[in-house]
């Protein structure tokens, strides 16, 4: 059996004593499309900020394909390593254009001298067009970002991090705000790029969760509650009580 | 092949362009004028000479506030201090060609050394009576200042507000240094009593007139160099840092090489700006490093149009412009007008001037101007919030 993508071993994090994490193990296997659910404060987002080095663990073991410890890496080299993320919050640069936002988010040398050298070529142009045409922003690829709807700004964040060719992805609730036919259409998009890469959706909308019909992980107090099919998660004695209320 | 983007369509208008054109046709016919007969209808005084000329290096000060602060969103309230040192290298340079000619005919001490009784050149002071030394020490101060500056900052990531705050304790750390007689730079006179540049004596006419050219081919080639930069994927990234810091550490971008680039290049500049200036005025003393000084190069851009690099120059000829008339006919009004210039550009004139009479960079869509808003931005805690 191949290397998991992401293993995570006694993860703790505190701040303040507050325990966000506690003993937090989990494993997602290769191409795997996996969502995490929980309610607020179960530690989700802090799971995501020790994932991409946001934040640094007090103690635990954080590897990426069984060999890079990224509690010991910053941002920028564990995005280079092949990790990417979706805030919660779209965030897409407001001041440039659609398909200037996917240029930076290109596979290229990432240092100042080597952008100040950089000119686009042709097979490059074509991925960004690839991805204009798979998030559906073909038309708008030379408007400012900032005058996108929320639902397009949402697919843009998701097409820069598909520029990234990233190996594993990190969603943070991606259709917090999106109507329906967004809702769908994302479920749908979320379904193909997984397979060719690992992708952890964090969400709360258990409609669009059911939509995704993968493995479930139900997250509480920092820790792993449940974890399998949406069916049998919801069916859960534990996790009714977690979130219901006793 | 050529797509629209935005970088594409940030080319000046024609009307910009034509402005340009006729703003480098006046600023070269200064020093001709200046060449006329003094009864000529025409004739231009040596001392307006040396005041456009101050401009022209303001003006490049201007620009290189514009940009980290218009591009990247970094507000560096500390800048003249750049500048500052820069004067300072290059009035050192000047301090040590008068040789002989000073009042106590030291050949190698400057007066105020003599003056304190010092007997031998600190090390500091060695080279400086080369040009070429001296000339490498106006970047390369200001530009090692900064990398360890900014180095510093970036890196613990100090952003906003707090970045602003910190580099006015630089500036004024600075200033109460350069006021020590210890420290061998002249205490509170600073330096001056210059003779000559290069063997030219700097009272001619002739040498103000090249360096006022210098400053003016200094001030294009600044200008030309930002455009580059501005208009180069690092220019997007750093308009992208400006937007959204975090999106483009997580696109695996180090923002900390990014901003340190852009600091050192611009405090390089800045420095090479005050180095030019230093002997158009004839002298270069600590009470440039006081912080009101930084602030009015800001309001300077900010009254020009941040974002825009045309702007920033615009800016600094118009403010400059008129606190030499208001001073000379109301003085006591200037400080007023230049408080009350910098409330209202805040709130009413967000894009500045530019935005005033309408010049967008050119932009269709409205763009090029929409994008001049740094936000303040409080630092974030590191850790998430749970």
């Amino acid at each position: 059996m191949a290397e998991p993508i992401l293993y995570l071993d006694g993860v703790n994090v505190s701040f303040d004593g507050f325990k966000a994490l506690n003993e937090l193990s989990l494993i997602v296997e290769m191409g795997e499309l996996r969502t995490i659910i929980g309610p607020n404060g179960a530690g989700k987002t802090t799971m995501m900020d020790v994932v991409t080095g946001k934040t640094r663990p007090d103690t635990g073991t954080v590897l990426f394909k069984g060999s890079h410890d990224l509690t010991r890496l910053d941002e920028a080299r564990i995005a280079n390593l092949g990790i990417g993320r979706k805030f919660q919050k779209p965030t897409v640069f407001d001041s440039l254009t659609v398909f200037e936002n996917l240029e930076l988010a290109l596979k290229a040398p990432r240092d100042p001298f080597a952008a100040l050298r950089f000119k686009l070529i042709g097979a490059q142009r074509t991925r960004i067009e690839e991805i204009l045409d798979l998030i559906g922003l073909t038309e708008r690829a030379f408007e400012l970002a900032r005058i996108l709807s929320h639902g397009q700004r949402q697919w843009l964040e998701i097409g820069m991090l598909l520029m990234q060719d990233p190996e594993l992805l990190l969603v943070d609730e991606p259709v917090a705000g999106m109507t329906d036919q967004e809702t769908e259409q994302t479920a749908d998009l979320l379904r193909r790029i997984a397979g060719q890469r690992s992708v952890i959706v964090v969400e709360h909308d258990m409609e669009f969760v059911r939509a995704l019909a993968t493995k479930v992980t139900v997250l509480h107090e920092g820790s792993v509650l449940a974890e399998g099919p949406i069916d049998q998660v919801q069916a859960n004695e534990r996790v009714i009580e977690v979130y219901l209320g006793r | 092949m050529a797509h629209p983007t935005a970088a594409a369509s940030r080319a000046p208008a024609p009307a910009v362009l034509a402005l340009m054109a006729l703003g480098l046709v006046l600023l070269v016919a200064v020093p001709v004028l200046n060449m006329l007969p003094p009864d000529s209808a025409f004739y231009l005084s040596d001392f307006s000479v040396v005041l456009v000329g101050k401009y022209l290096t303001y003006a490049m000060l201007a620009l290189s506030i514009d940009l980290i602060w218009g591009y990247c969103g970094i507000l560096s309230l500390g800048h003249g201090a750049f500048f500052t040192l820069g004067g300072y290298a290059m009035g050192m340079y000047l301090m040590r060609s008068i040789g002989t000619r000073g009042v106590y005919r030291d050949p190698i001490l400057p007066d105020f050394m003599v003056f304190l009784n010092w007997k031998e050149l600190p090390w500091y002071w060695y080279g400086f009576d080369h040009f070429a030394f001296a000339a490498l020490m106006v970047v390369l101060v200001p530009g090692l200042l900064a990398l360890g500056f900014g180095w510093l900052a970036f890196r613990s990531r100090i952003t906003g507000v707090y970045f602003s705050i910190i580099t006015q304790a630089l500036t004024f750390a600075l200033l109460l240094a350069f006021f020590r007689n210890d420290m061998g730079f002249g205490g509170n006179n600073g330096l001056t009593d210059f003779k000559d540049l290069l063997g030219f004596q700097l009272n001619l006419g002739s040498t103000r007139r090249a360096i006022y050219l210098a400053s003016l081919i200094a001030l294009v080639g600044t200008y030309v160099l930002c455009r580059w930069i501005t208009r180069s994927k690092l220019g997007r990234v750093l308009i992208a840092i400006r937007d959204a810091e975090s999106r483009v550490r997580f696109l695996g971008y180090s923002v900390t090489a990014y901003k340190l680039f852009v600091f050192t290049l611009s405090a390089m500049l800045a420095g090479i700006a005050g180095a030019l200036y230093a002997p158009q005025v004839g002298i270069i003393n600590p009470s440039e490093f006081s912080p009101a000084n930084s602030i009015e190069a800001v309001i300077w851009v900010a009254v020009g149009g941040r974002g825009v690099l045309y702007g920033a120059v615009l800016g600094a000829f118009a403010v400059n412009g008129a606190k030499t008339w208001l001073t000379s006919s109301v003085p006591e009004l200037w400080l007023f007008v230049l408080g009350g210039l910098f409330i209202v550009v805040t709130i009413a004139l967000p894009r500045g001037l530019i935005g005033l009479i309408g010049l967008g960079g050119g932009a269709p869509r409205g763009l090029g101007l929409d994008r001049l808003l740094p936000r303040f931005t409080m630092p974030k805690p590191r850790r998430g919030d749970g």
